[in-house]
């Protein structure tokens, strides 16, 4: 039986990671090497890394910082953040990622999906979609770190980068993003039974309880949380054990 | 191709000395020879191609009998023929053919991704006295085996994936045991660890290769 993973997400601005709400409101929360020696003593299932103002600031990812946290990973790494070109991910691969994290660059340039796919296989290539409620069962699809609205639909373009090759999709409530008020279960749900491949709910863990509901009311295939790592006294263990309460097979 | 950073870094915390290459003469001094990579089979195989690697791997693997250890791709590599957008030959040193995981009609989505419990068989060497049976897998295709015994670790998804083939000197897993943390670790010093002799006699798996074929 495949586990549901459990993964910790961490938000690197300006080289240090950050916690933020929303989509703003930046707080410092610590050094990424740290943070990710920190997460393989635990044994994670796996870990997001998002530089997510990389493209805010046009440059690609941060190279020295991914493959210094890289060295303390034995777990598999997704980074994001920058990724523009098919040289950014054999770059990031090379130094210790597993998978790569598109967002902007997927939705402004579609076929890039496709090249990546191509060339480093489905597997790799984890599309992020960044969403914002409109009113009930409507949602819209942000781009540029939550600055640019697209007008898009996140199911329609969820299906369409599954169509194109995506593996994986990193679905993030952008008015859920830091609150710890629980995902958006209605979102997940949305997009999970829209796709065949799987979906990472992020965006607004803040309870034990959060993490079960988003696999039985969203469908998600994973969990994806940061807030409540870094700020409650729970580990991806004390979650683990909650799901597995919650009749969810985990890896424990 | 692939994350070879990763495979190299797994090697070193349980002590061994790395040298990541793709030069044919540095199988020379290799004690034992890893081929990771994750990706599309065409490129995979294009890339031992292209790089020369093919006739020297088939010679020190094959006929020195050094131990090797393939890794997800680096498994499928092995197979006669790969059906994974088109048809392509692989390497053909075990008797086996990578087809597509088709269980979307059970429900289960594809890639096969994440943490998936490995049931070993006794009799395997890679999966001798792990602290836990979890390993890390990313893949949508599987290696099909002829020969089921030479399968020495299942994993259930919808259909029965060979997690571990195991023929004489030539090791291979579909998940990643640089990514599986300590199973992983020990599976990795299971190889390392693992001592045998290997001379090159008739019942060979490239002698039964060539039977049905492959190149």
């Amino acid at each position: 039986m495949l586990k549901t993973r459990i993964i910790p997400t961490l938000l690197l601005r300006n080289s240090v990671l950050v916690k933020s709400i929303r989509f703003q409101t930046y707080r410092p929360t610590g050094m990424p090497r740290q943070a990710a020696r920190v997460y393989n003593a635990r044994e994670v299932d796996e870990m997001v890394i998002l530089d997510i103002e990389a493209r805010l600031q046009a440059r690609g990812p941060m190279l020295e910082v991914i493959a210094d946290l890289a060295e303390e990973c034995f777990m598999p790494l997704a980074v994001g953040g920058g990724i523009r070109t098919i040289e950014h991910i054999r770059e990031v691969m090379k130094i210790g990622a597993d998978k790569v994290v598109i967002n902007t660059e997927a939705f402004e340039r579609p076929l890039f999906i496709s090249e990546a796919a191509r060339m480093f296989g489905s597997q790799c290539v984890v599309v992020s979609i960044d969403a914002k409620r409109l009113g009930p069962a409507r949602y819209e699809v942000y781009t540029h770190c939550g600055r640019r609205v697209t007008g898009t639909d996140p199911v329609t373009w969820a299906q369409r980068a599954e169509t194109l090759g995506a593996g994986e999709i990193l679905l993030t409530s952008i008015d859920s993003d830091g609150t710890m008020q629980g995902y958006d279960l209605e979102l997940v749900r949305l997009v999970a039974d829209a796709v065949k491949i799987p979906v990472i709910a992020s965006g607004g863990a803040g309870r034990l309880s959060d993490f079960a509901d988003a696999v039985w009311q969203g469908r998600a295939s994973a969990v994806a949380a940061a807030s409540i790592f870094q700020f409650t006294q729970v580990t991806p263990n004390s979650v683990k054990m909650a799901m597995r309460d919650a009749g969810i097979d985990v890896r424990l | 191709m692939g994350n070879l950073r990763s495979v190299a870094k797994g090697f070193e915390a349980i002590g061994c000395e790395v040298c990541v290459s793709s030069r044919p003469q540095d199988l020379e001094q290799a004690e034992r020879i890893v081929l990771p990579g994750d990706g599309a089979f065409a490129t995979g195989i294009e890339n031992l191609h292209r790089l020369g690697l093919i006739e020297p791997l088939r010679h020190h693997v094959i006929h020195e009998g050094k131990p090797f250890l393939g890794i997800c791709l680096g498994m499928q590599l092995l197979a006669r023929k790969s059906w994974e957008q088109g048809e392509w030959m692989g390497l053909g040193w075990i008797d086996a053919e990578v087809k597509p995981l088709d269980v979307r009609v059970q429900g289960l989505r594809v890639p096969h991704m994440g943490w998936n419990e490995v049931a070993p068989t006794a009799s395997s060497v890679l999966l001798r006295d792990l602290p836990s049976r979890g390993f890390y897998f990313v893949h949508g295709y599987h290696v099909v085996c002829s020969n089921e015994a030479v399968v020495k670790g299942t994993c259930a998804y919808g259909v029965s994936i060979a997690a571990v083939v195991e023929v004489r000197n030539i090791f291979s897993t579909q998940f990643h045991p640089e990514k599986s943390q300590r199973a992983g670790m020990q599976l990795l010093r299971n190889f390392v660890n693992h001592q045998a002799e290997y001379a090159e006699d008739p019942n060979h798996p490239h002698l039964a290769a060539e039977k049905f074929g492959a190149r």
